[in-house]
């Protein structure tokens, strides 16, 4: 890959804090140390590689890659948006990977315990690799709030979870996409910990334009990962 | 200034094996635990180690994810692996005790900050709920000493911390185990890169 570029770094202003207390469990799990700056090596600027082998053909479509005898429950949406480096170049053919709730809030995952109907049609998780323009797109079904033991009556925004890799191992990203208007984002210490000039970035915004007549709303939801520290000069350094 | 500004990082949450570790859900995932053949080339060995919290708890939903060279010090990071002997890159959750396992081969040692050679060393990308942002760590190991003592990494890592940065060997029923126990939190934190 591009074992030359060397990206800028994790931009903490943005991000949260590695302990946010009033999200618990970052009170005993939050590295209390400080990170030991290192230089970025082959190690770090090279990627893991999956072609478009490790995709299915529906793997970007919830709302039929579990479907087992019909279509799950739901507003019925599409989530697409871009992937970009911090020049707004698109970063291509990146792997993202989502996984969220049914509509009624429940997860599949057996430790979820939430009081909520599993959708036998709804599985939850799906993936894609950006285009040449650094776009992707999900079909899937607008997920639901759901309780959890934070604190008393702690309530979970409806969110979105994406993976994202970028074009080296420094460039990861694991985040989560939330839904404008959410009356429950005031209340949650997860999105409230990222410093509150930022929160915004994590909100996607309805648009006409994705929304598909007489089938589907639409969400754009843009991301934007490290990028090259500069740009790379014909001489060397 | 650039107007495009990173977003930002959220927890991984406890939900997360359907989606990233999908095979006890009956769906393939884009990588194992296990990432070598019977005959993919090289010292083939087990990293095992289990991750606790600052309580000294075990973290039961914990994400690791690594990345290595191969035997020969070669990173698959060329369509279709390039000339590595294999991708280098797998994913393990945490089970209840906070356990954690992979299947590898011992990697060889890769250039480095000016052309020094780095020790061998596996890079760890860990998440788990509770983890507002992903931690960079890596793992050496402890039958490396020479190659160790000058790694231009571990060189920047106060030398009282390198330890919880090295795995331990043992042999067990003729089989290569490299232990290596994360700790979030705590005297024995383990050290946590910003690259």
């Amino acid at each position: 890959m591009r074992r030359n570029i060397t990206y800028k770094p994790r931009d903490w202003s943005s991000h949260p804090p590695m302990i946010h207390p009033d999200y618990k469990s970052t009170r005993t799990r939050g590295p209390t140390k400080p990170l030991i700056p290192i230089p970025q090596t082959l190690t770090d600027l090279t990627v893991p590689v999956y072609g478009h082998e490790a995709i299915g053909e529906l793997d970007n479509d919830l709302t039929r890659n579990a479907a087992k005898n019909g279509e799950p429950i739901g507003e019925r949406i599409v989530v697409a948006g871009r992937v970009l480096d911090e020049d707004g170049r698109p970063v291509r053919n990146t792997l993202i990977e989502i996984w969220q709730a049914n509509a009624a809030g429940r997860y599949i995952h057996r430790r979820d315990q939430h009081h909520a109907p599993l959708d036998p049609n709804f599985h939850g998780a799906g993936r894609c690799l950006t285009d040449d323009d650094g776009w992707y797109r999900f079909v899937t079904i607008r997920p639901g709030p759901y309780p959890w033991q934070n604190h008393h009556n702690a309530w979970r925004p409806s969110h979105i979870h994406f993976s994202l890799f970028g074009p080296s191992f420094v460039t990861r990203l694991i985040t989560q996409m939330y839904f404008p208007g959410d009356p429950l984002l005031a209340y949650d210490p997860i999105f409230q910990s990222v410093p509150g000039h930022a929160r915004d970035r994590l909100i996607s915004k309805f648009d006409l334009d994705l929304t598909v007549p007489e089938w589907a709303t639409g969400y754009r939801f843009d991301i934007v990962l490290r990028g090259p520290k500069e740009t790379p000069m014909e001489a060397g350094k | 200034m650039s107007m495009w500004k990173q977003t930002p990082s959220q927890t991984v949450g406890p939900y997360f094996a359907y989606a990233l570790t999908p095979e006890s859900y009956g769906f393939r995932g884009i990588a194992t635990n296990r990432l070598v053949e019977p005959d993919t080339p090289g010292e083939h060995i087990v990293i095992e180690g289990r991750v606790f919290d600052g309580n000294g708890d075990p973290v039961e939903d914990a994400l690791l994810e690594i990345w290595q060279a191969d035997s020969q010090g070669r990173y698959a990071d060329a369509p279709g692996g390039g000339s590595a002997d294999f991708l280098g890159f797998g994913r393990c959750g945490t089970d209840p005790q906070g356990r954690f396992r992979f299947e590898t081969v011992k990697p060889g040692r890769v250039p480095g900050p000016d052309a020094r050679l780095m020790a061998p060393h596996i890079a760890v990308c860990l998440t788990a709920r509770g983890l507002l942002n992903h931690l960079f760590t890596r793992i050496y190991f402890d039958d490396e000493e020479e190659a160790n003592a000058e790694d231009p990494v571990l060189e920047l890592v106060p030398e009282e911390r390198r330890g919880t940065l090295v795995a331990r060997r043992e042999v067990r029923n003729g089989a290569v185990v490299y232990r290596f126990d994360i700790h979030l939190q705590g005297e024995r934190e383990t050290v946590f890169f910003d690259v």
